[in-house]
């Protein structure tokens, strides 16, 4: 049981109950839907993006805790990013998760809050989980009209 | 291969409700193990079950012993090898009691077997216009063929609707039933909500307007005595790995007049009677439907696990399963929060269920550092999930070696899991 905690600290089961920024956007100018074919889990991605920096950003949908949690978490730390900004974040997220131990390290400083998914990595299937939020999110700055998989 | 007095203990012989679990798990050597520091307690068996020793010594030995290729060599060992392998379509044609040996063709599994009379018996008789009828708890391998042959032929494909407790609304069934449904195809086990389909007098309604019916028994066969002929199905699928015995091998049953009107599903070796380059005359059933070299070892080892389950009777299995899942269900009630979905009055070794306020995937993974393995999904029956409104659900399934104390485990650990989102 001593993993699960690093799983399910407290923080991400505050963000699970208690999601941010989370409901329609009405003057969204991106969006995006997600799925997890594994889990069932559905979300979309609404963005406000002003002259290539993420004025805001909200999201909805269901799914478990990881998910939702990262994907609050998610929206509390792009606001106010450039585009290129939030891709080098994903890209720094993504390796926390997949990556070798000492990229996790390396990374800490940038990640800020999110390094708290950090021990998502020693749960392999839940990895999609954590990334599904920032995988929709790409599609919406990319205007994907196919929505976003995990797969 | 033990005996039947051996497995069941003296109060069983004399009750036939319980048996000598101790025994019975002492024969599955992957149950002895632990997991993340608990004693494992595998509850997934709908999506597989484990392998008693008698089945993974039967392939080891036949792989040591007796291997060859079948129906084609004069020698010793592809004589002993055809020999076990037609041996066992014997013991499966009396496991499912059906009338002939040559009704029992071997697949990779049930998804195969659904295929193969998708389009070795339905594709060629299907016309635009027609409809085949499956129920709103399908598998999606009892879904996908039918869709795939809907769209080829611009047939329709309707759904009979279930009721809230997970069980199929025979009126509606009678109704859906007409001059252009060409098969009915249905589930005898939902594998997602646990229902037992009343397949006897599903069968007779069809029969009555001259509509076959493909019975998918996945989930049935390793859970209730299951007799072809009883039920008077057309066509029956199952895999053997439900069944303690190896992946990779799984059984059609078909009608021997409506399996001889059929077109081979794949061309090759051994579904052949004569081949020039001209023409090609086909084998007999069931060999007509096993082009190439079959999974022989797979074979063999599901003969093995049919002893298996024999020795200890699939009565005295379906009635301890009962209890358990009774035991259970009475058990994870009593958890605030918790729904249970599929409640229908013949039931059997499912619980599938969910808890307010957090997510299945959640609940796998927190059990599964508590030692016990459960499925967590949409248990590849997406439809059933949206008809009870739930993106997914927490599913555990029992099999003969679980335990009331693993029952036990369970609750706990599902109070464990309120713990961590409390």
């Amino acid at each position: 049981m001593s993993d699960l905690r690093d799983l399910y600290q407290d923080l991400i089961l505050d963000h699970t109950k208690r999601p941010r920024n989370f409901g329609q956007m009405e003057n969204a100018n991106c969006r995006a839907d997600g799925h997890n074919p594994l889990c069932g889990d559905k979300l979309t991605v609404f963005l406000d993006v002003d002259n290539g920096v993420v004025r805001d950003v909200r999201f909805q949908g269901s799914g478990c805790a990881i998910s939702t949690a990262s994907a609050s978490m998610m929206t509390e730390s792009i606001k106010g990013k450039t585009r290129a900004e939030v891709e080098a974040l994903f890209e720094k997220f993504h390796q926390m998760l997949t990556g070798p131990q000492s990229v996790e390290l390396e990374t800490s400083d940038e990640l800020g809050k999110l390094v708290v998914f950090s021990g998502v990595k020693e749960f392999p299937i839940r990895v999609k989980c954590a990334t599904l939020a920032w995988h929709t999110l790409n599609a919406a700055l990319k205007h994907q009209t196919e929505p976003a998989s995990t797969e | 291969m033990k005996g039947l007095s051996e497995v069941l203990s003296p109060e069983t012989r004399r009750r036939k409700t319980s048996l000598d679990v101790v025994r019975i798990r002492d024969d599955f050597p992957i149950l002895k193990q632990q997991v993340n520091g608990r004693p494992l307690v595998y509850l997934d068996n709908a999506a597989t079950s484990q392998k008693p020793r008698q089945v993974i010594e039967a392939i080891s030995r036949f792989y040591s012993e007796d291997y060859s290729n079948i129906h084609r060599g004069v020698h010793t060992l592809s004589q002993r090898s055809t020999q076990s392998y037609e041996a066992v379509r014997v013991k499966v044609q009396k496991f499912i009691h059906a009338a002939e040996d040559r009704e029992i063709i071997f697949v990779r599994g049930t998804t195969e077997g659904n295929n193969l009379v998708a389009f070795g018996y339905l594709r060629p008789r299907l016309q635009a216009g027609d409809e085949i009828l499956i129920s709103g708890m399908e598998h999606h391998s009892n879904i996908v063929p039918w869709q795939m042959l809907c769209e080829e032929k611009k047939a329709r494909l309707r759904v009979i609707p279930i009721n809230d407790e997970g069980e199929v609304i025979f009126e509606e069934y009678e109704r859906l039933l007409n001059s252009k449904t060409r098969l009915v195809a249905v589930t005898h086990v939902s594998n997602a909500l646990g229902t037992i389909n009343p397949i006897r007098r599903m069968v007779a309604v069809a029969h009555r307007h001259q509509i076959p019916v493909l019975v998918d028994g996945a989930q049935a066969i390793p859970h209730l005595s299951v007799d072809v002929q009883a039920l008077d199905c057309d066509f029956y699928t199952f895999s053997g790995h439900k069944l303690y015995g190896p992946t990779g091998i799984g059984v059609l049953y078909g009608k021997a007049g409506l399996l001889e009107t059929m077109s081979p599903f794949q061309g090759g070796g051994d579904m052949i009677a004569s081949v020039t380059f001209e023409k090609t005359t086909y084998n007999k059933i069931p060999h007509k439907f096993e082009a190439g070299t079959p999974d022989i070892a797979g074979v063999i080892g599901l003969g093995a696990a049919i002893d298996y389950v024999q020795a200890i009777g699939l009565a005295a299995i379906s009635a301890y399963e009962d209890e358990l899942l009774a035991y259970a269900t009475r058990e994870v009630s009593k958890i605030v929060g918790v729904r249970i979905l599929g409640r229908a009055k013949e039931k059997a070794s499912v619980l599938s269920f969910t808890l307010e306020g957090v997510h299945p995937h959640d609940i796998g993974t927190i059990l599964d550092q508590q030692g016990i393995a459960i499925r967590a999904g949409h248990h590849c029956a997406q439809p059933v999930m949206d008809r009870f409104k739930v993106p997914a659900t927490a599913r555990a399934s029992f099999a003969f070696y679980n335990t009331k104390e693993e029952v036990d485990a369970l609750v706990n650990g599902i109070r464990a899991v309120m713990e961590v989102f409390s």
